[in-house]
This record gives structure tokens, C-alpha cells and sequence, in this order.
């Protein structure tokens, strides 16, 4: 008894010792968790969030929201929905003047044309009772449930639309699932597209990285610090220089087909195409990406202690053998770490293979960004990107399933 | 054991080795070991035993001379083709294998089937008593089963030359010893072949048929364990094998085998002239447990003023200044009625002529 | 491009940050156009005069079009630039979506022949947000030196690859291309939106895209089609007439011109919603905008100026021996098959037009 209560009161003594040091702990790593939670964790949220949510309708539109809501999309539309559209449309310019446009571009994304008949009814000044016929006479199109349907679509403040349009799906106004047109259906070929790139990007920096990493790690101090600032010189110089001497070096009268044309191998008339394709989108990319796979390699490799090797030689294992069952496994948390990180950052690269590329170098990053900057979708893009976020988390996951990523070596 | 240089198993012939084409760090090397001999390479770092060891294993070329085995020339040959089983440094296991994977693994690389494997990976396993451990990872166990485990790995093939290169450098004193004796249980019990690689004196001198003393890329003397200590050639392989009282003197003349030594001004004793020239400086070594306190009778007789005197237990240990050289150690066994000792008494030695060797300088 | 262009942008907004702080004394206006010769004609006849008159500081930067900046500035509330060079349809877009400031049109100068602005400024010129400064004209050109024979002549000759063989330069973008292909395609200039606006005219114009896939290069800079006819990468691709002219003219380069199936867009200043310096951005803009600045402009660069009574003003190229009147877009010579950009087409259209043609790209 009286044991377990000195027990209790050292616990207690403990605590209260440590209670300092934690503070103290918390305070010194509290400026960062402040940063990762503003600059990542915000960020992300919001994106994931914005791909779910878009409430330009139904903030514009309460009423008619509600009442589009239980229109089932079929019969005609009632005269209470179109007044309250009419209404509600008019009086939010009153609020702000982009409004009615900024609703009209989101139903445009549904419904093309619509732009320019919402333009109808905020310009007609005698819209009253009974609105459907007035409506009906501004344009036939407002009496085809084309233009409503549509804006049942997008009413939802909270809609999966977003989601089902990244990977090619479209929500009709019924609530039903259907593949997108052909021509329209574009984000799965690029997913797959970028996936297939950044596995190759990924292959192709293994196996020119894992002999340099090699090197590095087993030749001299001297000789490797060397090499080492060889392969640190491409982040130096800027992502958008390196890709531009790229072009320099592939293109039709650049560096490599004047000098294969200089020594005769290649025809003047025949050059190489080495531009503009996957090829070179293969090789700039991997270029850019090659020191994130050779460091964490070269910090696992270095070390792998040398006797391993002998010690497998001694045992009567030929080299071929020594250095695949005994030195290789023991690259694996390097490689792994290297393929992770290369394959992550192709999968999200855009500006190299877009410049270097061409039809090919279209991947899914491009329509990203295309929708941030050109469609000004912002919740599209936001879909297509937390699907490349999740894609990227299952990777992490398979990886630590398989490798461990307690295991994980960066340089 | 007895030991026979003319049938020899492994031969080194005038072997040579230079890393850089400027210095060499073996010199013409002449190394005989016969079949069954426990043999090892004593000396301190960089004094080409660990390089001597690797060209045996073929990891380091040999920039000259020849290299034999069982009588034919392995020069050329790739280590994994030389059959020899080894024992690293460190260890060396596989981190990623298992115990049982680590022991199959030479097995594995000979394509011995795999019942044939499991028995000898058993047996191996029990000769170094470690059967139960078979599953886990290598760095899940002491260093002391780590070294067992890569004792066996080296033996499950039966070759008839373990290479060791300093295996119990990384053990506790006691752990060390320990190893020290199974390890030459092993060598007695299997009639293998070992060429031993250490820098640790007590240790080559338990375990070796024969010690090489290994200085500046040359094998300073080739002998049995109590010839070393008793008969060192030079003064580096007195010192550097048990401890030495050192006197420098000028060999004044020799006659018979004895050279007499003046040593400081004045004082002439006799020594064994073994590496000695008339009129030349030398070095006269006797072992301080071999220096008599008060003695009946000596070959020579000296009077040393004592500087300090260490309690050890099994014996006592005096310093003391003899012929001006006042790092003279005295060793004196400890027992019931020994008599006690006073810093700055001045007190009669003694000792015999056949331990008292003029060496080189 | 993107990405240097955010870094360009970062410095100007850095830079025009710890400006504001000063600008109680020195206002500082910042202003965003295109780059290259277009910024320098702008740069020569508008912003130096303008520095010179009121004694401000004009900083400029480059981007590459699209409204992406604009908004991500307006929504933020943290409006670093003053006026952006941006084409009409987005004017439209922007000022619907309430990006940019309104602008009075009726209270900019006269012309220097005493017509009002309204009359003065050619239709289309003047929009709720934004004031044309010129035409400019989406062309193809073609390096001379390639075909030996026959010269293209026509819109149809860009899409025919088995007499003038070699690949081609194509914006990045819906706008222009549709158009261009039905043009190639046999339909006639005052048709081409109403076949535009048809499922089967917009299956019509990919289709005849799709004749020179396989040879296409994409662009997306302005500056991009000068490099790519000069490098040998393309033989033909299309261009603003200006990004062709100036290395033609001052660097004797062999590019030709092919005037037939040309699309003219205006070019004009808006002033972003928010902007801290809008009354000096409006000053900025009634003076550039004024008879003789537009007239100089084409001085530097062939774009046809946005003011009836500029084009008598219209003299010679900088080097003071190119006459320019045959250059520019608006020259009745090079008017014979031309359409101008519908906006309100493009506005109706884009999103669906440029997803379509995204995942064409794509596949």
C-alpha cells in the first residue's frame, strides 16, 4: 500500500519535471506547425473542400435554388420557379453587377449559349407577370428544359459534379451518372498518360542514377565531392534554363543533329525529331529529376559497409550474385525514397513537358492549370487535383505496406 | 601439432605489395603455412598483415611474387573461386537475411540441395551452439552470437582454409577470451587450416600454432607462441610481445656468443649476442618477471633504488632506476611471506644470462 | 513560361509594394502588357511621353494573357497592378465578372480633329471596362527560304502539307484556330461564327485540325512563333502580324506575311478592380489612348490604331524608311478575306469550345 502510493507521488514528481521541458519543446516547434498548418494543411483543405462546393448559384439564387431543388427535370417548369429566377436574378445586380454574370458563366459550363441569354434577361426592363410567356418571348431557348435543367445542375451548393467531371463522368439534372462525349472525355487518358510518364521518368532515373549514386558513394572523398557538385549544378540554375537548353540541344537544327549531320551520320534532309514529342519529354524530365533519385540513394549507399560484399565473395558468391542479393537489398530504402519522390514530382510536373513536349507532353497537371488560369473553373481544378493528391497518398501507402517508410532514407 | 614448412599449404613467394607505385606496403614476402596450422599475423597497424591477409583472400592483387595454394598458383584466381571461408571485422552478416539465411547462404550460391543444406546449416549452427536463434535477424543478437553466427557461416562449406580477419575486435575482454578458446576448440576438433589476423599479442599467443610478427611490411620472426617470448630476434618483437626491460649500451666486444655491454659510464654486463656488433649501440632486453629480487646466485648481478612500487594481486609490481634507467620494471610474484618494499630502497638483482638478449637498435 | 512569369510577377508586386509606400510623393503606376516589340511600342509612344508630361514612373511587367491573375489580385484584395493590355473578350468577361473598374468612356480627349471619342474610337473599341488601343491581326507567316516553288498564299495553304510540306506553329487555345480551320475549310469570312455556333461547324472545324495534327507545334508566348520559324522547328505558323514584321524588317529575316483569312482583336487597358492608383491608371489611359500617342505606336509596330482620326497620322517605321500603312492589319490591301473576333461568341463559347479542344490536344 504505502509503496504504490510513493509510486503515484514520483509519477506525479516526473510529470511535473517534464511539464517544462515539453512546454518549452512546444513553443520552439510552434512557429512551424503555424506555417505547415498555413501553407499546407489550409491550403489542401480548401482544395479539397472548393473540388465539393461552389456556391455561386444558390448564394445569388437562394429562392430559386430550392425550388429547381424539387423540379424533377422533366414536366415544364412553373411560373412560380421562373419568377423567382427573374426576381432574384435582378435584384442581385443590385448587390454587385458581376453577379448575373458570374451566375451565367457557371451555368455556361453546363448549358453553351447561356451567357448571352441571361445577358437577354438583364437587359429586357418589362419582365413581370406572367414571366414564362415573357421569358418565352425574349428567346425560344428559355422555353426547352435545356437552359433549366442546367441550372439544376449547378443549384447544389454542395455537388459531386465537380469530382464525376474528373474522371470524365457528367451529373444530368435527373441525378444520373453518364460518361462524358467522346470528344469532351480527355482527364482519364491524362491520368493515365501522366501515371505512365512518371513511372517511366522514375525508371529511366533509376537506372542512370543508381551507377552515379554508386560512384558517389564508393570513390574517393575527393573524386565524390566532385561528382556530388556535378549532379547538384541542374538545381542551381533555374528549372525554366534548364528545359530551354533542352530545346537548345533537341531541336531540329540544334546542338545534336548539327553535330550528327556534321560527322556525317545523319542526313541534312533527315533530321532527327527529337522535339516536340515524348522523347524529349522523357529526357528533360528526367534530367530535372535525376538528383532527387541519386541523393537519397547515395546517402543509403554510403552506408552499406564494403565488407558485405567481400564477405558474400569469400562465401563463394560471384559478383553477379554478391551484388544482387547482398548489396542491392540493401539500396532498397535509398531507391525506394528516390522513386517516390521523382515519381511524385513528375506526377505533378507541367511547365517541362509542356514546353518540350508537345501533343504529348499534354498531362493532367496541364488541365490544372489550364482551369485555373484560362476557364477560371477553379472548382474543377480543385477535383482533378485532390484525385492526383489521393493517387499520391495511395502510392505512399502501398510504398510503406512494401517498403516500410520508417525505412526511408533522404539524403 | 607438428608442423612441417617443407609441405607447405599456403606459400607466399616473395610477395610484393604497393598501393600507389611509390611505397611498399609488403616487402618481399616469404610466408610458409603448413596443412592443419593454426598460423597468425601479429602486428601493429599498418604493418601489412591485414593487405598480407587480403591477397591470400584475393581481394588485394599481389603487385609481386606469388601466392600458392595447395600447391598451385591463385595469384589470378577471383576470391569467390578460391573456397576459402573467411571471418570479417564487424562480422559482416547479412542484415536483411536471416540467421539460417546468412549460414545457408554459401550453400546457396553451390546449389547444394536444399535437405543437404538444412542439415549442414543444423549441424553448423550447433557447433557454434546458436540452434535456437536460426529466424531471427542479425541485429537482433549480441556481438558476441553475431561473431559465432559468422564463424559458422565461414565453416558450413568445409573449406580447408578459414582466413580471420581480426574477428573479436569488437567484443568485451571477457567475451574475447571467452571466443578465444572455442575458437581454437574449433580449429582442433575440424583439423582446418586458419590464418589468424590480430594486433592483440595475448590473443595470438593463446591461439597460434605459430605467430608472424609483422613490422613495416616484414615478417620480423616466425615462430611458436614460447619461442616469440622466450627468443625474440630484434628488439621490436621483444617489445612488442610481453613486457621488456629495455638498456641501451655499446657492445664492447663478443666472444662465444656473449657480448659484453657497457651500459650508462661505467657499468659492463654480459648478454646473448643475438643481433649485436662489436663496438655498434644495442639494446639489452630482459623480462621483468625474470629479474630476481635478492638472489642466491645470477648470472648478472645489479642494484637497483626502487621508484615506485604497484599492488596487483597475483604480483607485485616495482619500478625502479638500475644503470640510470629508472623505467626498470621488476616483477614479483605476491605470497605469504614475501618481505615489503620502501620507495628509495636500494635493493640487490639479479638475473640469468640466457634471458638477458643484446638486440638490435 | 508560367513559372517565370509568377516569379516576374512576385518581383514587380514586391517591387510595387515598397513602391506604394513612397508613392505619397513619386506616384508610381504599374502596368502589365505582353512583352517583347509590342511592350516597346507601347513603352516608346505612350508610357515615356506620359513619364515626361506628368512626371510620374511607369513600372511595366509581362504576362502571357488569361484573367487568372487578375481575379486571384482582385479576390485577395491585394491589387498590385494598375492596368493590364488585355484583349477584348476578356475585357467583356473581366468587367462581367467584376474584375475590372468601369471606365467613362464619353470623358476621354477628343480626337485631335475635333470628333468625340464615341465616334472617333472604331466599333467594338470601347467596351464598359476597357479602351482599345489598336487591332492587332492573328496571321500565319512562313519562312521563304523553305519552299523553293510555289509561296502559300492562302488560309488553305497552311493546312496543306503535301505541297508545303513541314511542321506547324499553332497557339495553344480554341480562339483563332476553329476559325482559321473553317476558313481553310471553304467557309467564307462572314460565316465562319454562324457555322461556329453548330455542333456539326464545330465538328467541321476539328476535323480539318485534325488533317495537321501530327505536324502541329504548340505555342503560348507571343515571342514563341519568331523563335520557332527562325530555328527551323516550323515552316509556316500562325503569329500576331507585329511578332512577325519587326524581325523581318529590322533583322532581314526571310518571314512572309500571308494576309488572307487574317482575324483582327483589339488590344486594350483595363484598370483591375481595387487598383490604389485608379484615377492616375484613367489619366494614363485617356492620354494613351489620345489621337497622336495611338498614331506614334505604329511607329514600332504595325498594329492598326484604335482611332479613326490616328490613321492619317500613320507614317513611317522607326528606321524612317518602311512606309507602314502596307503592314498594317486594318490596310483595305490586306482586308480582302478578314474577320474580326467575335467576342460575344467567345464569351457564350469558350468553355465549351476550349474543353473540346483541350482533350483533343490531349489525345
Amino acid at each position: 500500500m504505502h509503496s504504490t502510493f510513493d509510486q503515484k507521488a514520483l509519477t506525479r514528481q516526473l510529470a511535473a519535471a517534464e511539464r517544462r521541458n515539453k512546454v518549452k519543446a512546444f513553443l520552439l516547434v510552434l512557429p512551424l506547425l503555424l506555417f505547415v498548418l498555413a501553407s499546407f494543411i489550409v491550403p489542401i483543405a480548401s482544395l479539397v473542400w472548393q473540388g465539393g462546393y461552389s456556391d455561386t448559384f444558390a448564394n445569388a439564387l437562394p429562392e430559386t435554388s430550392k425550388l429547381l431543388g424539387a423540379w424533377d427535370a422533366r414536366s415544364p417548369v412553373s411560373e412560380d420557379l421562373v419568377k423567382s429566377f427573374v426576381t432574384e436574378l435582378k435584384a442581385s445586380k443590385l448587390k454587385d453587377p458581376a453577379i448575373p454574370t458570374r451566375v451565367a458563366t457557371v451555368v455556361n459550363r453546363e448549358q453553351s449559349g447561356s451567357v448571352s441569354k441571361f445577358k437577354q434577361v438583364m437587359s429586357a426592363s418589362d419582365l413581370a407577370s406572367p414571366y414564362k410567356e415573357k421569358l418565352s418571348a425574349l428567346s425560344s431557348e428559355w422555353d426547352k428544359p435545356d437552359i433549366w435543367r442546367a441550372m439544376k445542375i449547378v443549384a447544389p451548393s454542395f455537388t459531386p459534379r465537380f469530382y464525376f467531371q474528373a474522371v470524365d463522368l457528367r451529373l444530368t439534372a435527373e441525378g444520373d451518372i453518364k460518361p462524358e462525349t467522346d470528344e469532351n472525355a480527355i482527364h482519364l487518358l491524362l491520368f493515365g498518360r501522366t501515371l505512365m510518364v512518371a513511372a517511366l521518368v522514375t525508371l529511366f532515373c533509376a537506372l542512370l542514377g543508381f551507377p552515379i549514386a554508386y560512384l558517389l558513394a564508393h570513390a574517393e572523398t575527393k573524386t565524390s565531392n566532385m561528382l556530388l557538385i556535378i549532379v547538384l549544378l541542374p538545381f542551381w540554375t533555374s528549372l525554366l534554363v534548364r528545359t530551354t537548353a533542352w530545346i537548345a540541344l533537341l531541336q531540329q537544327n540544334g546542338v545534336v543533329n548539327d553535330f550528327l549531320v556534321a560527322i556525317g551520320l545523319i542526313d541534312n534532309d533527315h533530321r532527327l525529331v527529337m522535339m516536340y514529342n515524348m522523347f524529349a519529354t522523357l529526357v528533360a524530365m528526367t534530367h530535372v529529376l535525376l538528383p532527387f533519385m541519386i541523393l537519397p540513394m547515395f546517402s543509403v549507399m554510403k552506408t552499406i559497409k564494403a565488407n558485405l560484399v567481400r564477405a558474400a565473395l569469400s562465401l563463394g558468391a560471384t559478383p553477379w550474385t554478391a551484388f544482387w542479393q547482398v548489396y542491392f537489398p540493401q539500396t532498397i530504402p535509398g531507391l525506394g525514397a528516390g522513386c517516390l519522390l521523382v515519381f511524385i514530382l513528375a506526377v505533378g510536373y507541367y511547365i517541362t513537358p509542356a514546353l518540350v513536349g508537345g501533343q504529348s507532353g499534354q498531362l493532367i497537371s496541364n488541365i490544372i492549370a489550364f482551369h485555373m488560369q484560362k476557364t477560371l473553373n477553379w472548382s474543377l481544378a480543385s477535383a482533378i487535383a485532390t484525385l492526383l493528391l489521393i493517387g499520391v497518398l495511395l502510392l505512399y501507402w502501398l510504398y510503406n505496406r512494401l517498403v516500410g517508410i520508417d525505412k526511408m532514407k533522404l539524403a | 601439432m607438428t608442423v612441417s614448412t617443407s609441405s607447405g599449404y599456403v606459400v607466399f613467394d616473395k610477395v610484393e605489395k604497393t598501393y600507389d607505385g611509390r611505397v611498399l606496403v609488403v616487402k618481399s614476402l616469404d610466408l610458409t603455412v603448413a596443412r592443419g596450422e593454426f598460423l597468425t599475423m601479429l602486428g601493429p597497424s599498418g604493418s601489412g598483415k591485414t593487405t598480407t591477409l587480403m591477397m591470400l583472400a584475393g581481394f588485394e592483387t599481389a603487385t609481386g611474387g606469388d601466392i600458392y595454394l595447395d600447391g598451385s598458383k591463385i595469384n589470378h584466381i577471383p576470391p569467390h573461386k578460391r573456397g576459402l571461408g573467411m571471418v570479417f571485422q564487424n562480422y559482416a552478416l547479412f542484415p536483411h537475411m536471416t540467421i539460417a539465411e546468412n549460414v545457408a547462404f554459401p550453400l546457396r550460391v553451390r546449389n547444394i540441395n536444399k535437405a543437404d543444406a538444412e542439415a549442414k546449416v543444423r549441424k553448423a549452427l550447433d557447433m557454434v551452439q546458436m540452434s535456437d536463434l536460426g529466424g531471427r535477424k542479425p541485429a537482433q543478437l549480441s556481438g558476441g552470437q553475431q561473431q559465432r553466427i559468422a564463424l559458422a557461416r565461414a565453416l558450413v562449406f568445409e573449406p580447408k582454409l578459414l582466413l580471420m580477419d581480426e574477428p573479436l575486435g569488437a567484443l568485451d575482454k571477457q567475451l574475447r577470451e571467452h571466443m578465444q578458446y572455442e575458437i581454437k576448440r574449433l580449429h582442433e576438433t575440424l583439423g582446418i587450416t586458419v590464418v589468424y589476423v590480430t594486433h592483440d599479442q595475448s590473443e595470438a599467443l593463446t591461439m597460434s600454432d605459430r605467430i608472424a610478427v609483422f613490422n613495416d611490411g616484414r615478417i620480423q620472426q616466425l615462430a611458436t607462441p614460447d619461442e616469440l617470448y622466450e627468443k625474440p630476434q630484434n628488439s621490436f618483437v621483444a617489445q612488442f610481445i610481453g613486457e621488456n626491460n629495455q638498456l641501451r649500451g655499446i657492445v664492447k666486444d663478443i666472444s662465444g656468443g656473449r657480448a659484453r655491454v657497457e651500459i650508462g659510464n661505467s657499468d659492463v654486463i654480459e648478454a646473448l649476442a643475438i643481433q649485436a656488433e662489436s663496438g655498434k649501440p644495442t639494446i639489452v632486453s630482459v623480462r621483468p618477471e625474470r629479474v630476481e629480487i635478492e638472489p642466491m646466485s645470477s648470472d648478472i648481478a645489479a642494484t637497483g633504488r626502487i621508484e615506485e612500487v604497484i599492488y596487483l594481486g597475483d604480483h607485485i609490481r616495482i619500478r625502479m632506476n638500475v644503470f640510470g634507467n629508472s623505467e626498470f620494471i621488476v616483477k614479483v610474484r605476491n605470497g605469504s611471506g614475501r618481505r615489503g618494499f620502501a620507495v628509495g630502497e636500494e635493493v640487490k638483482i639479479g638475473w640469468s644470462l640466457q634471458d638477458c638478449r643484446a638486440l638490435d637498435v | 513560361m508560367k513559372k517565370w512569369n509568377g516569379k516576374l510577377m512576385l518581383l514587380g508586386a514586391v517591387g510595387t509594394l515598397a513602391m506604394s509606400v513612397a508613392a505619397a510623393e513619386a506616384a508610381q503606376l504599374t502596368v502589365i502588357s505582353w512583352g517583347g516589340a509590342y511592350t516597346k511600342s507601347q513603352t516608346e509612344a505612350y508610357q515615356k511621353p506620359w513619364m515626361a508630361k506628368t512626371g510620374n514612373t511607369i513600372v511595366s511587367a509581362d504576362y502571357n494573357g488569361g484573367l487568372a491573375e487578375v481575379k486571384a489580385q482582385v479576390e485577395s484584395k491585394n491589387v498590385t497592378w494598375d492596368v493590364v493590355d488585355v484583349e477584348t473578350s476578356e475585357a467583356i468577361s473581366g468587367c462581367n465578372d467584376g474584375l475590372f473598374e468601369k471606365i467613362d468612356a464619353s470623358k476621354l480627349p477628343k480626337g485631335d480633329n475635333g470628333a468625340s471619342p464615341m465616334d472617333d474610337f472604331v466599333p467594338g473599341a470601347i467596351t464598359d471596362c476597357a479602351i482599345s488601343t489598336i487591332a492587332y491581326a492573328n496571321v500565319f507567316g512562313y519562312d521563304s527560304t523553305k519552299f523553293a516553288g510555289d509561296k502559300p498564299t492562302k488560309v488553305a495553304d497552311f493546312f496543306d502539307l503535301k505541297k508545303f510540306p513541314g511542321k506547324r506553329g499553332l497557339k495553344k487555345e480554341a480562339k483563332v484556330n476553329l476559325e482559321m480551320a473553317l476558313m481553310a475549310d471553304g467557309v467564307a469570312a462572314a460565316d465562319v461564327y454562324k457555322v461556329l455556333a453548330t455542333k456539326e461547324g464545330v465538328d467541321r472545324a476539328f476535323k480539318k485540325l485534325e488533317t495537321i495534327k501530327g505536324s502541329i507545334v504548340w505555342w503560348e508566348a507571343g515571342a514563341q512563333p519568331p523563335q520557332l520559324l527562325a530555328s527551323g522547328e516550323v515552316t509556316m505558323t500562325t503569329a500576331y502580324n507585329g511578332r512577325l514584321f519587326t524581325p523581318a524588317v529590322t533583322e532581314n529575316k526571310p518571314f512572309v506575311i500571308v494576309w488572307d483569312g487574317q482575324q483582327q482583336v483589339f488590344d486594350t487597358w483595363a484598370i483591375p478592380k481595387g487598383s490604389k492608383n485608379k484615377d492616375l491608371a484613367l489619366d494614363f489611359i485617356a492620354f494613351s489612348t489620345s489621337t497622336k500617342p495611338l498614331a506614334d505606336q505604329a511607329r514600332y509596330i504595325p498594329y492598326g490604331p484604335a482611332r479613326k482620326s490616328s490613321a492619317p497620322l500613320v507614317g513611317k517605321f522607326q528606321d524612317d524608311k518602311t512606309d507602314m500603312a502596307p503592314h498594317m492589319p486594318t490596310n483595305p490591301a490586306n482586308m480582302g478575306n478578314a474577320i474580326v473576333q467575335d467576342v460575344k461568341f467567345w464569351a457564350d463559347h469558350y468553355d465549351e469550345l476550349n474543353e473540346r479542344f483541350v482533350s483533343w490536344i490531349g489525345k
